[in-house]
């Protein structure tokens, strides 16, 4: 029964160096891959859990989705994080004393801190032991819980019309394809054949009305 | 073949359906006719609201529960979501002028999936429908908080209102998964019969819970985002901030309070009365110094929500009727002081100083007397709404014994009076600045109907009360 602790602590160590690390590194790109690091890392622990479906989610959105979506962003973005932390050494001495202070407080909190007796036995839909949580979610996802998921769905419309609203602009002046038009070109209107004598060259042509 | 599952009837969520499944069919229309569609979008939007709000009122009567407990349909929820439909559909109907020249459909559609969101929250049973539809509700309005995008001012409200906001979500999430943890469970009338015998733990969600909840209704101390937001949003979009958001947020507020936590009175008890203390003071001191007068109605906002949460302080079906009854008359003034805002337009360009107001009464007379009238029943003069509204939750607070609480709640009134009157002045005795243009039918209808509910309620209160204390009791 040593092993899960073992791992247990591993995992947890390694999540809170790499959280560390997210903001003390230098380099923005480092700080996303050890985001991605600390990722992994919680994953794991929920695997240690027995929650697996959470952990496998947690690779799949936040891995997957949210970190590349950071690394984007910080590529892209030009942003000066050597001015960011210009003032930093200025600021570390207050920084620390409200550091101090919460901390403090932490401790008078959590030292009289005794966890409810009664959480555990209060727990009224417990994950039934014979199946996978993947299954127990899939079961109540789309029939207990349909209300939540299709309010979710009306969630993520708002954003998507959002995200439509501030930012999609319809621009003029922009060369835009049109099937219907090329489609409707024909030999007689865009070619023309021309006897060129030797040594003249061309007169300019006269201009062609845009849309024949 | 029958698909029912018990406990899961659709017949109580048939108003939010019909106005979830209207809200996609007019973004449907918008896509497809564009821009030039925006009047008609608005217009049947209109329509579907008022189908909504009927078809909240003829619910069967009584207490309807459905999706395991997490959707309730009770004379509380009732009565507040038909006020926010009436907010909402007044708040549309005053940005009539503002969409026709920004010509935006989608402006339309938020509103209306802002307005579903209210619904759920408003009939929220367990704390996961709480989050969702205060999202719902929140998403939309941050968006249309930023819908005047070449704006400077509009997209800075937009963003710090998302910012913020998400603060508060992340607080309020903190706080629900330790309420979770503590108890087993996030139904509301599970967690009553947890909390009994719950410790610390359970104190603590609470208080984050709270805190989330007061950022909604803009409490202080989480009120720094409002003043900024209201400036910088379009003024019809404000008119929206200050109404149905309000409503909502603070109907869940009472509902959490009173009905997930009766047995932890004490605790709460002291958070809520803090919090309406600070936001009275608040209110009614930092609105003095303000030129714009939308920043003033901020911070007199502020202060109207201290006011109301003074009802929820008390804890009885007395001031959860207060609550109702206040958040009403507050809604029916704000919305009139709104429309005058809309409509005080000069050579077509938005007038938004406090001495732009300056000889109102000789320009425009019938404008000034509805605005002061609102003005004396927002300071809660009698016999306006505005005192009544007061009257109720102050009655409330001092039958519970909080006598502190009513003594600067009272005074605080006196001070904030200040400024309300100074608008008066501002319009009655002042040099006129000139003339304002004619005022929009739309606002002039609205504007009517708010300024004649404040003046005559004296005159005929009793539907109004015996509707709020059939919603309060439902609650208990």
């Amino acid at each position: 029964m040593i092993l899960p602790a073992l791992f247990f602590y591993l995992f947890a160590g390694v999540c809170i160096a790499a959280a560390v690390m997210v903001i003390a590194s230098r380099n923005p790109v480092h700080s996303v891959l050890f985001l991605i690091l600390t990722f992994f890392n919680a994953a794991a622990l929920f695997v240690l859990l027995g929650a697996e479906f959470l952990a496998l989610i947690v690779l799949v959105v936040y891995v997957g989705a949210v970190a590349v979506l950071f690394l984007f962003v910080v590529m892209m973005l030009d942003v000066d994080f050597a001015a960011l932390r210009s003032g930093f050494l200025n600021y570390l001495p207050v920084g620390l004393l409200v550091a101090g202070i919460f901390l403090a407080e932490l401790l008078l909190v959590g030292g009289g801190w005794i966890i409810s007796p009664h959480a555990a036995k209060t727990i009224t839909a417990p994950i039934p032991g014979d199946i996978t949580n993947t299954e127990a979610i899939g079961r109540v996802l789309y029939t207990r819980y349909i209300h939540y998921f299709q309010y979710s769905g009306l969630i993520l419309l708002v954003a998507m019309v959002g995200a439509i609203v501030l930012t999609m602009r319809h621009r003029v002046n922009v060369k835009r394809q049109d099937i219907g038009t090329q489609n409707a070109r024909s030999k007689r209107n865009t070619m023309e054949l021309r006897k060129v004598a030797s040594g003249q060259g061309l007169e300019e042509l006269p201009p062609r009305e845009a849309a024949e | 073949m029958s698909f029912a599952i018990a406990g899961y009837s659709l017949h109580p969520v048939l108003p939010e359906l019909v106005l979830a499944v209207g809200t996609l069919v007019l973004l449907l229309v918008g896509a497809f006719r564009g821009e030039r569609s925006t009047t008609l979008v608005g217009a049947l939007a209109l329509v579907l609201l008022v189908v909504t709000g009927v078809l909240v009122a003829t619910l069967p009567a009584g207490r309807l529960v459905t999706f395991g407990g997490s959707f309730i349909v009770d004379d509380y929820a009732r009565f507040l979501k038909i006020l926010a439909l009436i907010a909402s559909a007044v708040t549309l109907l005053m940005s009539a002028d503002y969409l026709g020249q920004r010509r935006i459909f989608e402006y339309v559609v938020l509103v209306l999936l802002s307005t579903i969101g209210m619904m759920v929250l408003i009939s929220a049973g367990d704390l996961i429908s709480l989050y969702l539809g205060l999202e719902m509700m929140s998403f939309a309005l941050y968006v249309v908080a930023a819908s005047n995008r070449d704006n400077l001012k509009s997209t800075e409200s937009g963003l710090k209102y998302y910012v913020l906001g998400s603060l508060s979500s992340g607080m309020l999430l903190y706080g629900a998964s330790l309420i979770y943890g503590f108890t087993g469970t996030v139904e509301f009338a599970g967690i009553a019969v947890a909390a009994r015998e719950a410790g610390i733990g359970l104190i603590f969600g609470l208080v984050f819970l709270l805190a989330g909840l007061c950022f909604k209704v803009s409490a202080v101390p989480f009120h720094m985002w409002t003043p900024d937001v209201y400036e910088g949003a379009p003024t019809p979009v404000t008119a929206f901030f200050a109404s149905a958001p309000k409503v909502a947020a603070m109907a869940i507020f009472v509902r959490v309070v009173l009905t997930a936590f009766p047995d932890v009175t004490l605790q709460w008890q002291q958070i809520v009365v803090f919090v309406s203390i600070a936001s009275m003071a608040l209110g009614s001191v930092a609105a003095i110094g303000q030129r714009n007068i939308k920043r003033m109605l901020a911070y007199s906002s502020i202060g109207h929500m201290g006011f109301a949460l003074v009802g929820l302080a008390a804890g009885t079906a007395e001031g959860a009727q207060g609550v109702v009854l206040y958040l009403s008359i507050y809604v029916a003034m704000t919305l009139g002081s709104f429309a005058v805002i809309l409509a005080m337009k000069r050579k077509g360009l938005a007038t938004e100083e406090i001495s732009d107001f300056a000889g109102l009464s000789r320009t425009n007379p019938v404008l000034a007397f509805f605005f002061a009238m609102l003005m004396f029943s927002l300071a809660g003069i009698p016999p306006l709404a505005g005192f009544f509204a007061k009257f109720y939750v102050f009655l409330a607070a001092i039958k519970a014994g909080l006598f502190t609480l009513s003594v600067i709640g009272v005074v605080t009134s006196v001070v904030g009076a200040f400024y309300y009157l100074n608008i008066v002045k501002v319009m009655y005795f002042d040099q006129p600045v000139g003339a304002v243009d004619p005022v929009r039918v739309e606002l002039r209808t609205v504007l009517a109907v708010s300024g004649i509910f404040n003046i005559l309620f004296f005159a005929y209160p009793g539907p109004l009360v015996s509707a709020a204390t059939a919603a309060a009791k439902s609650l208990f």
